[in-house]
């Protein structure tokens, strides 16, 4: 039970990374960007790609990585930020300036299958892992046992969610993001410059899905589905939370990920999938704004 | 030349069985702007319901009912309606978006169920011999195939014009008037989400009856032809053709399966072995380019959604600028 929930909890930290970007483009642009997953899935393969040029130095204690793979967590978080950036650019603006906007989900969804496919054109339909070594895994509390990997990845998930919350309340940028959240053109009003916050929105978004797509890699495995395999849990997990809200989707991935993880005593473990939109479903149907969402 | 003419027929089964369920998503998406994005799903629902109800005993799953073709095509049908009603109702009267979260979540639910459920739906290995009308009769593959092509027209005849008629009905521009303008809609006292969860049930049954046609004429379903890549190629077709007409659904299921296969066809015999897998992602980006340089340039498609002129309109100015 106590694994189930550390499991739960790893689990959670990729999906609330995810689901913040998903959140804020949601709340923001106003539309279910499909191919959010695909910017996790980019973000564990560009670390892979950089990975391999980038390694030098030992490992650090029990980790099966060295200083350097900071370096490229980096890295690939800005080149993910790239990619949203310029897939808006591309796709999305032109289709937001014409008089068909609701297309953009379709063009989300296409786009998703294409950048997925992209993947699997690249890098191939195996699934890759960035280091061949066993991690070992420790007893931390009785009955709980977890590798030193995934000790960081909980700890840097929790380190950047309190950077994101300090940008957010303490800096101009953030409030004005928030600011853009809650009501566009009043935001206008004021002097926000909406177009450079809809370029910070992809550049969070982007690169904290960057990270946590490469959590996944290392706490699972790199497949060119795994941002599709994580995309219904993520808007499930913004649902959930109450869309638009950044504390929410942290929140909501926790749930969804412990509620994933814990379900496997319960139910045939081929159905675990299921669990995040049989939530989601009954989310909508009793609750619609999430547990920390506006109210109507 | 028989090789041709029997590839022919085979071509146009496929394509026109595609394009039914393409008339599904037009009612769904182009008269009344519902994001359905599972429609998979509900060819899955379609597909495994008539192999379970008309097809033979299966030795590792259920099915053996051995009831009558056109008994397994209604009961698919049913099965579509029940799934979207399911969906429907908690998600209708919400933001337009969550419709489309929850169809791609049911069409991954539906295909979760089809791969575990073994003792419903026989797991990975799928359902075999699934029958096909007349097949104890004609023997002939190709004739078979040509009488088969003869029934899947005439069923995209009779759901043709009963969707025109529906569209064309005052039940029809309630559709068209509540994705206009959702406020001025309701104001008349039409129900704008009782309007949408009646289009959107009735486009899932649709595409349940394609799935019924698609499992008799292929004789062998599995979960892996399900996969979302279905869901894509079907909007490719409407887009393509032009959300918004029926005439436009068909013709872009001709359209975009002939592209498809002949580029499948094209990368096949290019590509050595060792890249074939390259070949199909290459094969579905560049239809995806396709669909999205038509999404940006021609929203409206080929043929495009025609426009309504009301009869005293027409009767009172008749200069033609409505």
């Amino acid at each position: 039970m106590a694994q189930y929930i550390a499991d739960g909890i790893i689990l959670g930290a990729t999906l609330a990374l995810g689901a913040i970007g998903l959140t804020l483009t949601y709340n923001i642009l106003r539309f279910a960007n499909f191919a959010h997953g695909e910017f996790l899935t980019f973000g564990a393969y560009f670390a892979l790609a950089l990975a391999g040029v980038l390694s030098f130095g030992p490992n650090l204690g029990s980790l099966t990585f060295g200083w350097s793979f900071l370096l490229v967590i980096v890295l690939a978080a800005a080149l993910t930020a790239g990619l949203a950036i310029l897939l808006d650019v591309v796709v999305y603006r032109v289709l937001r300036r014409s008089d068909v906007a609701v297309a953009l989900v379709i063009a989300s969804f296409g786009a998703s299958l294409m950048l997925r496919n992209v993947v699997v054109f690249i890098w191939g339909p195996q699934p890759d892992y960035y280091s061949r070594a066993i991690a070992i895994a420790h007893p931390i509390l009785p009955g709980v046992r977890v590798t030193t990997d995934e000790i960081f990845v909980v700890v840097l998930a929790a380190v950047l969610m309190v950077a994101l919350h300090l940008f957010l309340t303490r800096t101009r940028m953030g409030k004005a993001m928030r600011a853009v959240s809650d009501n566009v053109l009043l935001a206008q009003v004021t002097g926000v410059n909406v177009a450079n916050i809809i370029r910070l929105v992809w550049i969070v978004g982007g690169g904290l899905a960057a990270v946590g797509g490469i959590f996944y890699g290392l706490t699972v495995q790199l497949i060119p589905n795994m941002g599709f395999n994580l995309i219904l849990p993520m808007f499930a997990a913004a649902i959930l939370g109450g869309i638009g809200s950044v504390y929410g989707a942290v929140l909501g991935g926790l749930v969804i990920g412990l509620a994933e993880s814990l379900s496997v005593i319960w139910i045939d473990p081929g159905y675990k999938p299921a669990i995040a939109f049989g939530l989601m479903l009954l989310m909508l149907l009793v609750y619609p704004s999430g547990l920390l969402g506006e109210r109507p | 030349m028989i090789g041709i003419l029997s590839y022919l027929v085979f071509f146009l089964i496929q394509a026109l069985v595609y394009s039914i369920v393409a008339l599904g998503l037009n009612l769904q998406w182009g008269y009344t702007g519902l994001f359905n994005i599972g429609v998979a799903g509900f060819f899955l629902v379609g597909s495994y319901t008539f192999a379970i109800l008309s097809g033979p005993p299966y030795a590792a799953h259920l099915g053996g009912f051995g009831l009558p073709i056109v008994v397994g095509v209604l009961g698919a049908m049913a099965a579509a309606g029940l799934v979207a009603l399911i969906v429907g109702i908690p998600t209708l009267r919400l933001r337009e978006d969550y419709l489309a979260i929850a169809t791609i979540g049911i069409a991954e639910v539906l295909r979760l169920i089809a791969l575990n459920a073994k003792g419903l739906t026989g797991g990975s290995r799928g359902a075999q011999s699934i029958p096909r009308p007349f097949q104890d009769v004609i023997h002939s593959n190709l004739l078979n195939n040509a009488v088969y092509l003869l029934i899947v027209i005439a069923v995209v005849v009779v759901v043709y014009y009963a969707l025109e008629a529906m569209v064309r009905s005052p039940w029809g521009r309630v559709l068209k008037a509540i994705r206009e303008d959702e406020a001025a809609a309701s104001s008349l006292g039409k129900s704008p989400t009782s309007f949408r969860l009646q289009a959107f049930v009735i486009g899932c049954v649709v595409m349940g009856l394609g799935g019924a046609l698609n499992a008799s004429f292929v004789g062998f379903i599995a979960p892996t032809d399900f996969m979302p890549i279905l869901t894509f190629e079907i909007w490719a077709m409407l887009i393509a053709g032009g959300s918004g007409n029926n005439r436009g659904a068909i013709l872009g299921s001709v359209l975009v399966w002939a592209f498809w296969t002949s580029m499948g066809s094209l990368t096949q015999s290019v590509l050595p072995s060792d890249l074939q897998v390259k070949g199909g992602a290459l094969q579905i980006i560049l239809i995806g380019i396709v669909l999205l340089a038509i999404l940006m340039a021609r929203p409206r498609g080929i043929i495009g959604e025609e426009a309504v002129v009301s009869r005293e309109a027409q009767l009172g100015g008749g200069d033609g600028h409505d």
